[in-house]
């Protein structure tokens, strides 16, 4: 008897399956907010010397001028970088990055696209990336190295001239810093959309299950 | 958009001098302290008040004074800024500051002396004449400004080391703090190792010409491995010293040590 209520106890306290692990939600909300406070401190740096016919709207910049902008964009740096490095750090080392994002085929992607654009894509099991996420995520981890890169080119490229050669020459890096900066705010777009259109993968990402 | 004169591909023309006047402290203090207001979520992740803009201010001043400490830890004293090929130069080279090329210092070369203070064994003025004996070299590197335009020019001066050497300047001091001849009083400190740095200079020309009045004629300090801004014009003294003195912008909020 003993060993059945054990098992009951068990069943009811045994969690239902953990679709997104503690390490991956603090992490993304971490980012979240990073991302957030280098974006608008971003446009307003960009605002100071734009590198197109457009500025961004004072409402939508942080940090009040130039300066302001460029205090919150060196803090919030920090944040994103030791963030971003943890994150990478772990997504590779438990294995997560390839049990979650791979494979992607263009085939399996192409399908997926079509499946949602044309609301027929499953979201039976949270636990299993579709293609069209896979794509995306994978995707978005390649930006934001590159934009890390291209900004640290930028505010070293006396001493890390060697990265700034990746890129070609100073100017460019900032093209590619700012078009990086437009990828993820593409994304953010998408992804924000996608997960009010499939609440239980938000929830999962604040909760867990 | 028509209307809009670039200098440079990036570089509005209006935009940098309108912006270095909306720059001005007073005005957007207000705005940097809604800036801060509105994010609580940082709170969470920092356990700083935030919502009280003075402390986000202050958080922010914090992380400044630790980015100095980064940057000078990663600052390597023999690493050379990128030098260029004559025809990489940016032409015409961008006039960029605070206020109108009309507004800018007209210094008379005759009458100029560059004062020698602090600690040094000859704090003897000198006068552009006896300046322009001194060896010179001459440079093309890109001047990088605080607000992301870049230009290539063509520098000809004395190595600032050089020069310290000569004036028997203490060079274990941690400052070399330069004052300009701006009405509002330009002044900008140097660290140290930065101003030994072997390409940092006492320009006296731009395109092997006579330093026009748009870029610090009589003597301009050029520092390939710092911010324009850190980059003094209109240098009328040089004070070799232990505190720090602060900066015309850096005051306002630039970073101080803003190395590249």
């Amino acid at each position: 008897m003993s060993s059945l209520t054990v098992s009951d106890e068990q069943v009811s306290a045994t969690p239902a399956k953990v679709i997104q692990p503690a390490w991956v939600r603090v992490m993304h909300w971490t980012n979240a907010v990073a991302m957030i406070l280098m974006i608008l401190s971003g446009w307003q740096i960009y605002n100071a010397s734009p590198l197109f016919g457009f500025s961004f709207p004072r409402e939508y910049t942080l940090g009040g001028w130039l300066g302001g902008g460029l205090l919150w964009h060196f803090a919030a740096m920090w944040l994103l970088m030791i963030n971003g490095l943890a994150y990478l750090v772990t997504g590779f080392a438990t294995g997560r990055f390839r049990k979650k994002l791979l494979p992607i085929t263009p085939s399996g992607v192409l399908h997926d696209v079509r499946a949602a654009l044309t609301f027929k894509l499953g979201h039976d099991d949270l636990t299993v990336y579709n293609y069209v996420q896979r794509a995306l995520y994978a995707g978005i981890i390649v930006v934001g190295v590159l934009i890390v890169l291209s900004g640290l080119s930028m505010w070293k490229p006396v001493q890390l001239h060697w990265l700034v050669m990746l890129f070609g020459d100073y100017p460019t890096a900032r093209y590619v810093h700012f078009f990086c900066m437009a990828a993820i705010c593409a994304f953010l777009v998408i992804h924000v959309l996608l997960a009010l259109l499939v609440p239980k993968s938000l929830r999962a990402m604040i909760i867990g299950r | 958009m028509a209307k809009r004169s670039f200098l440079i591909p990036g570089v509005d023309k209006r935009l940098l001098i309108k912006d270095s006047i909306k720059t001005m402290p007073d005005v957007s203090r207000r705005r940097f302290i809604a800036g801060g207001a509105s994010l609580g979520a940082l709170t969470l992740l920092t356990g700083c008040d935030v919502i009280d803009s003075s402390s986000a201010e202050d958080m922010l001043k914090q992380v400044s004074k630790f980015n100095d400490s980064v940057q000078a830890f990663i600052f390597n004293p023999d690493a050379l800024a990128p030098t260029f090929p004559e025809s990489a130069i940016t032409k015409p080279f961008p006039f960029n500051a605070y206020y109108d090329l009309d507004d800018a210092p007209d210094v008379d070369g005759a009458d100029w002396k560059l004062e020698v203070r602090g600690l040094v064994d000859n704090k003897k003025s000198w006068t552009l004449d006896e300046l322009y004996k001194l060896p010179q070299v001459t440079q093309i590197t890109r001047h990088i400004c605080v607000e992301g335009w870049s230009a290539i020019g063509s520098w000809t001066g004395t190595p600032l080391r050089d020069f310290l050497k000569l004036i028997g300047a203490d060079t274990r001091a941690k400052y070399v703090w330069f004052q300009c001849a701006d009405k509002d009083g330009y002044n900008s400190p140097l660290d140290m190792r930065s101003a030994l740095h072997p390409q940092t200079q006492m320009t006296f020309k731009y395109a092997n010409e006579i330093l026009p009045r748009a870029y610090g004629f009589p003597m301009k300090i050029r520092v390939p491995t710092k911010l324009g801004f850190k980059n003094p014009k209109y240098v009328v003294s040089m004070e070799v010293t232990n505190d720090y003195k602060g900066g015309y912008w850096e005051d306002q909020g630039y970073n101080s040590f803003s190395g590249s």
